[in-house]
């Protein structure tokens, strides 16, 4: 049963690591804005029809 | 008469009145959409008109001039960073609404290479930008913006959200006490389903790491509740921290205790959990508007700068605050006239009806004083600068002791107000069970004492006005109704009278009612119609949303007087529209609504006259505000179609007219003295002293990304008709609070019961805690909810 030891030890530093990322993303800003990015992956690169594409000047 | 059939605006989504702006077989209704269009076809950005039908807003408006960005040290108030190859700036651009705005603005950098970096934060309508200043400058980007149709709005009072830091750190503090919670009770499951006497070294360890879970949740995570106690104890009031502190103070002793010497499992989990569900209370009350902004005075309302006149004629733009008394001042038409001022030069047309209500424009001749905030409708002016913008007129208001001071008249809180005897009670009954145990056994007296507090600490009391409140914020706002902080609800449930402003409160700002008073034929119609298109000022446009859809005929020989109106030929007719000065010479009638007077040929034919108009559905609400609350009526403007108003409330006596911002702080205060509790409600700068002395100041706007007054609410014009229904909401949602706290208090009975004979198990505490916090946020979300549905406000 001593294995316990040795498991709890696991699960709470697995638990502290999780906080880490957790205080890491935290500070890095990724809790400021919690709804653009969901916008923003939706974003295609392309939306234009291919007749338009063809239009589509160069940059 | 042909039928148009109607062409919507491809940029807008505006009814285009003209065939003429076309490109790409797409129709635009003004020269700036079709502008946008352009600059973002050629820049490739078509994918911008893919993502939503009509995404652009009507370019259809004065656009601000952002030559002042070139002063550096103007400049330097935006920038956050800035080095020889970037910088870094923050706009805030009211005009972000949907996913095409964020799709654009992130891929400026297509239409100017000089921008390497920026990014939208779509809720706080803010847009992050780093650009090389080598390649382009502030203003070139701030004129990019405006030409692609989001005009940054730039103020003197910071609109920009910096990202600052919060300063109580909420999120980390809940996250800290999520892990420890978790961690505690798992280890505390052993203990509860028994270990048998082989185990009892696990018993042990497992004690000792939940003791060491409870340190950073009560050092970092609940440190607040003791500092908030320590204050409440020096200012002699108990608050509801103080009875928390004590439990979570007791929590650790006991748990910390127990363990040393060896009497028991300890509190951990209770512990844990306590200062968990308490910082979720916290988190469900914090609602952060980050468009909206409840804290806005004069500054924002003014320009940054002003344009100076130099020594030799020419104008340099000047920071508003460096404005000295004596320069003189360019103020362009449609600008606001940031100090009080000598008129030099112009016609002056003032539109004062945001600084004193007053809807009419006013004429002004040379060398009087014109008071700051009046916004020029006609030409160009110049003037002298007679006192500074913080000494002016408009912002002496500011100086009112109704700013100076924290309002003490507001009603406490009901959690406050109970606390203080709950703390007593809690206090006296403790020290009483610890003084009757004593004689006889002092372990269990201690062990009673202890449990008290435990058991005690109002945990499901202190939850159930954050939910309560919570779910309430979120319903006033998905009724467009936005509340500074929860205690706003409170104020609201004990008003017994309101206070109404007239223009832009009980009136639109922009829906005029307008007639014609003369007989017009179709022919002449068109003729006004033809003629007014050309114009921009206000009262043309309204003559022709009054007149379309017709016919246009051409026009020649157009001009336009400013101030007085227009001429031109039309149909071989001589036109001219404008106030009676232009019409007839000057000399007649002088009412009460604007008035624009047509001849044609010289024949004068008759006016149009614009009146405002009452909010729609307004007179229904006011009748049934007046069955249960005084109402009165308060205005700058001088008494107008009174008689709708007069059928609105119960006596005449009940409306003021012609008063200033002082007469309406000083009338609040009146009713205040009389022990009234004041709603008031208004829109511009002359109602900021009265909100703010007002028990509630709520402030009503058409469009929530205005300027609006500091204030404890903001409004949306559209819900002024759900006031009645706002009221009696907030009245059940503090009935609501009033029954949660009894059923807190019948779950602190049963606990105490235990208590009192020295019986507390950890395992009763830890049962006891979440069940009672779990009822009271039932209970709370689903009564709120409901009474939002029985009183018909959106869910």
């Amino acid at each position: 049963m001593t294995i316990i030891f040795f498991l709890i030890a696991c699960s709470v530093i697995l638990a502290l690591i999780f906080l880490g990322a957790f205080f890491w993303a935290h500070n890095t800003g990724q809790n400021k804005d919690l709804y653009t990015p969901s916008v923003r992956i939706l974003f295609d690169d392309e939306l234009l029809g291919e007749e338009e594409e063809k239009r589509k000047p160069q940059i | 008469m042909d039928i148009q059939t109607q062409t919507l605006c491809y940029h807008c989504g505006d009814l285009c009145l003209t065939e003429n702006l076309k490109q790409d077989e797409k129709n635009f209704c003004c020269s700036g959409c079709l502008n946008v269009y352009s600059i973002l076809s050629n820049g490739g950005l078509n994918n911008y008109y893919k993502l939503n039908l009509h995404p652009g807003d009507s370019q259809d408006k004065v656009i601000g001039k952002f030559g002042y960005l070139d002063n550096q040290e103007i400049a330097a108030k935006l920038i956050h960073y800035a080095d020889a190859q970037k910088i870094t700036v923050t706009f805030y651009i009211p005009s972000i609404h949907c996913s095409s705005c964020i799709w654009l603005l992130e891929h400026l950098n297509t239409i100017d290479s000089a921008i390497q970096e920026n990014r939208v934060d779509f809720l706080k309508k803010q847009v992050y930008i780093q650009f090389n200043p080598q390649q382009t400058s502030l203003k070139n980007i701030a004129e990019l913006l405006t030409n692609i149709g989001y005009e940054p709005l730039i103020s003197l009072q910071d609109v920009v959200n910096k990202d600052v830091a919060k300063k109580d750190n909420l999120i980390p503090k809940i996250a800290v006490a999520g892990f420890c919670f978790g961690n505690a009770m798992l280890l505390s499951f052993p203990a509860y389903f028994g270990l048998s006497a082989s185990d009892a070294q696990f018993g042990k360890v497992f004690s000792l790491l939940s003791l060491l879970f409870c340190l950073p949740s009560v050092f970092y995570s609940g440190w607040d509740y003791f500092k908030r106690a320590y204050q409440s104890l020096k200012q002699k009031n108990l608050n509801i921290d103080f009875p928390l502190a004590l439990g979570i103070a007791v929590l650790l002793i006991r748990t910390l205790s127990d363990f040393t010497f060896n009497t028991g499992d300890g509190f951990a989990d209770s512990l844990t959990g306590l200062v968990f569900f308490l910082l979720i209370g916290k988190f469900v009350q914090q609602k952060t508007y980050h468009h909206l902004s409840f804290e806005r005075d004069y500054r924002s309302f003014f320009p940054v700068a002003v344009d100076v006149f130099e020594e030799d004629g020419s104008t340099k733009p000047v920071a508003l605050e460096k404005l000295k008394e004596g320069d003189r001042i360019l103020v362009k038409s449609l600008e606001i006239i940031p100090a009080d001022a000598i008129l030099l030069k112009g016609d002056a047309l003032i539109d004062f009806s945001f600084v004193t209500g007053e809807s009419q424009a006013i004429e002004k001749v040379l060398g009087e004083i014109i008071y700051a905030g009046g916004r020029q409708t006609a030409g160009s002016l110049e003037l002298e600068v007679v006192r500074l913008v913080s000494q002016s007129y408009l912002t002496g208001l500011w100086n009112n002791e109704a700013f100076q001071k924290i309002n003490t008249n507001k009603t406490k809180t009901f959690v406050t107000q109970v606390s203080h005897y709950f703390s007593l009670v809690l206090l006296v009954l403790a020290t009483s069970t610890l003084l009757f145990w004593l004689p006889q056994n002092w372990q269990t007296g201690l062990n009673a004492f202890t449990a008290i507090l435990i058991i005690a600490c109002p945990c499901a009391l202190a939850l159930s006005t954050p939910f309560t409140m919570g779910a309430a914020l979120s319903i006033f706002d998905k009724n467009k109704f936005y509340l500074k902080n929860t205690d706003v609800v409170e104020e609201m449930a004990a008003v017994d009278t309101i206070v109404f402003d007239k223009t832009g409160t009980v009136t639109h700002s922009e829906g005029n009612n307008i007639a014609f008073k003369g007989l017009l034929n179709l022919k002449e119609k068109e003729i006004i119609y033809s003629v007014c298109k050309n114009s921009i000022h206000p009262l043309s446009r309204k003559i022709c949303d009054f007149l379309s859809p017709i016919k246009t005929l051409k026009v020649q020989g157009y001009q336009e007087h400013l101030g007085t109106g227009i001429s031109a030929f039309c149909d071989d007719k001589k036109i001219l529209i404008g106030n009676a000065n232009l019409v007839m010479d000057g000399g007649l009638l002088i009412t009460n609504a604007p008035q624009v007077h047509v001849s044609i040929d010289d024949n004068y034919i008759g006016y149009f006259e614009i009146r405002q108009q009452l909010r729609p559905g307004l007179k229904n609400t006011l009748n049934q505000l007046n069955n249960t609350y005084r109402t009165f009526l308060i205005s700058g403007d001088k008494p107008q179609n009174s008689t709708d108003l007069n059928n609105c409330f119960k006596n005449n006596s009940d409306l003021y007219f012609n008063q200033s911002p002082q007469n309406k702080l000083d009338f609040i205060d009146y009713q205040q003295q009389q022990d009234k509790k004041v709603l008031m409600l208004g829109d511009g700068l002359n109602d900021a002293g009265a909100l703010k002395k007002s028990n509630v100041g709520i402030a009503v706007t058409d469009n929530i990304n205005n300027f609006t007054p500091g204030s404890d609410a903001i409004l949306d014009g559209q819900s002024l008709t759900l006031l009645p229904n706002f009221l009696s909401f907030a009245k059940s949602t503090v009935k609501i609070i009033h029954l949660s706290f009894c059923i807190a208090v019948c779950y602190n009975i049963v606990g105490i019961s235990f208590a009192l004979q020295g019986k507390l198990s950890p395992l009763i505490a830890a049962i006891l805690m979440p069940v009672s916090t779990v009822t009271i946020i039932a209970f709370t979300s689903f009564a709120t909810h409901f009474s939002a549905k029985k009183h018909k406000l959106k869910l």
